[in-house]
């Protein structure tokens, strides 16, 4: 308990330089998060798009996918700003950096994620809360206390799987460090399938991106839930009450690959 | 050598790593390659200790071996009485390390606060973090760039930074490869005076990997070379020049050019105008014995003796291996 209370705190400190660091250089900054925030926007347009030429997806309201989008991205958001520095960790094996982390008295993975931290991935947040304030205002959502905690347990469930999927992912480098290509297909390609309702998706892509990488969990199960709609493709409502345990799952799944990783290229050899 | 209480040691190490290569469209070639070849030494606590040997020699390859980062292929490795590859984190507080050129201290961040993370890090108590810091400022000079970002400081702060890193948490026993590297002579200086005091009031053992020699001939008391790993030489300087670099230089200024010199037991490798150069080997000969052969020969205005340097001896002992292997 000390261990992890420890942790948190070194995290915490991590954070705070890293911001007073990025708040030296306050226009900058400013604009980064801004550039953020509107390409964001951006992305969403292109769902709107979609809207004006059909009433629906896959009978999915635009207020319904603008929740399920909302969820997702926020997750994604928080997963960006958590772990997106494992977009540098091919860079890492390559030029050694990694050796470093692996003679500090620290968690390897742990000391990767936060071997950086770019608040302005901060802006993709700030864009996500506002379509779901609009999801929200938007939906006649009839709210019950079982409804609100799926609700309030499906983002930071979410964000742990997305952390559990990249970290995963990113376990191909230690293998392949040309392997970020593929990394990516689940990462940033995971994110753009939880944005759609997942019964659009053709059979085969959704068995294995929804159940298999478990992403359905991360907005699609709790939206349906929430919403208290039937799931097009008729699998159960409760299944939106299982988030934040496949979450644990996943998390736990992730560091055992992690784990293995590290143990093969200490004995193979960097 | 026989060592009073090692701290570290290393019993018939090997490391191989698998290489593949592409061979044909879709086949690979999986071929074996020895980093570590059965090497064993041992090195008392509070010993500097130089560690060389060519690129590719298994320099990197046996300092990963004593940190814990990669896990030997068979043999024994013991640092400070642990098993690095199994007790690596527990190891990680007990020891520092600083590989070259790479930045373990946060970029964008003044150094001071990079300090500070490392104290976190380690756990390393407030009272200890303190005095270290205080006596470290002062060896190094550090205070003029405290809070500065890194990546503003020049290579030579840069550096004087990096060693404070390894060192901040009392370790000991530090790895440093190539801590002088791209230095000015003023910055090596103040690296070195700062890792003999480190060593000589505090006991920590630095075991240190360079192609600078000068590091070697200031700090070493011992030097172990490597070469395809395999220990080629494990000794002190002095015995290591006996050795292998016999061959000391007797400079005569004469005082008119003249052909080169007849001297018994020794023979001359340059003629420069009046100078000339005369090595000889010391087992067979000596400085006096033909100072007085060359007064005999032409009118002797100066003459000096150089000793053979590591640079040569090195590559002496290359070359003889080399001549060995084909």
């Amino acid at each position: 308990m000390g261990e992890l209370l420890d942790g948190i705190r070194l995290y915490g400190r991590l954070v705070a330089a890293r911001v007073r660091a990025q708040l030296q250089y306050r226009t900058s900054f400013a604009l980064d998060l801004a550039g953020n925030f509107f390409i964001s926007f951006l992305d969403f347009a292109a769902i709107l798009v979609i809207f004006s030429n059909v009433p629906q997806l896959g009978g999915w309201s635009v207020a319904e996918v603008a929740l399920l989008y909302g969820m997702s991205n926020l997750a994604f958001a928080l997963t960006d700003f958590a772990v997106g520095e494992l977009d540098q960790f091919p860079q890492q094996i390559r030029d050694g950096t990694f050796d470093q982390v692996l003679i500090r008295p620290r968690g390897t993975l742990f000391q990767v994620v936060t071997g950086n931290f770019q608040l302005r991935r901060l802006g993709k947040a700030l864009q996500a809360l506002l379509i779901l304030g609009y999801a929200l205002t938007a939906l006649p959502i009839e709210w019950t206390v079982d409804r609100l905690l799926v609700f309030a347990l499906a983002v930071p469930a979410g964000t742990v799987i997305f952390c559990s999927v990249w970290v995963v992912a990113i376990c191909i480098v230690f293998w392949a460090v040309d392997g970020r290509e593929a990394a990516n297909a689940f990462t940033y390609g995971g994110q753009f399938f939880t944005q759609f309702p997942i019964n659009i998706y053709d059979r085969w892509l959704r068995r294995f991106l929804a159940y298999a990488v478990p992403l359905a969990f991360v907005a699609y199960f709790p939206a349906l839930y929430v919403l208290h709609k039937s799931d097009p493709l008729g699998l159960p409502a409760w299944l939106g009450l299982l988030s934040p345990l496949v979450a644990l799952a996943a998390a736990v799944a992730a560091g055992a690959v992690w784990g293995g990783a590290v143990r093969h290229y200490r004995s193979a050899g960097g | 050598m026989t060592v009073a209480v090692p701290i570290i040691e290393f019993e018939d190490v090997h490391k191989d790593f698998v290489v593949h290569r592409k061979a044909g469209r879709l086949r690979r070639e999986r071929t074996v390659v020895r980093a570590v070849d059965g090497l064993s030494f041992a090195v008392e606590r509070g010993a500097i200790v130089g560690y060389i040997g060519p690129n590719g020699a298994g320099k990197s390859t046996t300092v990963k071996l004593l940190t814990g980062i990669l896990v030997p292929s068979a043999g024994r490795v013991s640092v400070a009485g642990l098993i690095p590859a199994k007790q690596r984190i527990t190891l990680a507080r007990r020891i520092g390390a600083m590989f070259g050129q790479r930045v373990q201290l946060w970029w964008d961040l003044p150094l001071i606060d990079s300090f500070d993370l490392l104290r976190h890090i380690y756990r390393i108590p407030e009272e200890r973090y303190r005095q270290n810091l205080t006596e470290f400022r002062e060896l190094l000079e550090l205070d003029p760039f405290l809070r500065t970002p890194v990546r503003q400081l020049s290579l030579g702060q840069r550096i004087r930074g990096e060693v404070v890193a390894a060192m901040l948490h009392d370790p000991e026993v530090v790895f440093l490869d190539e801590p002088t590297i791209g230095l000015d002579v003023v910055a090596k200086q103040r690296v070195r005076e700062f890792l003999t005091a480190a060593n000589r009031e505090r006991g920590v053992t630095v075991m240190l990997t360079t192609h600078d020699l000068a590091d070697i001939e200031r700090l070493c008391s011992r030097i172990l070379i490597l070469d395809r790993g395999r220990l080629v030489y494990d000794g002190g300087l002095e015995a290591l020049k006996a050795r292998y670099g016999g061959e000391r230089t007797l400079v005569v200024d004469l005082e008119e050019s003249g052909p080169a010199l007849r001297v018994t037991d020794a023979r001359v490798t340059r003629v420069d105008g009046p100078r000339q150069w005369i090595a000889f080997d010391r087992e067979r000969t000596n400085a006096a014995r033909l100072a007085a052969e060359v007064a005999s020969q032409a009118a002797l205005r100066d003459l000096t003796v150089e000793e053979p340097d590591i640079e040569d001896v090195v590559r002496r002992i290359y070359a003889e291996r080399q001549v060995g292997r084909t």
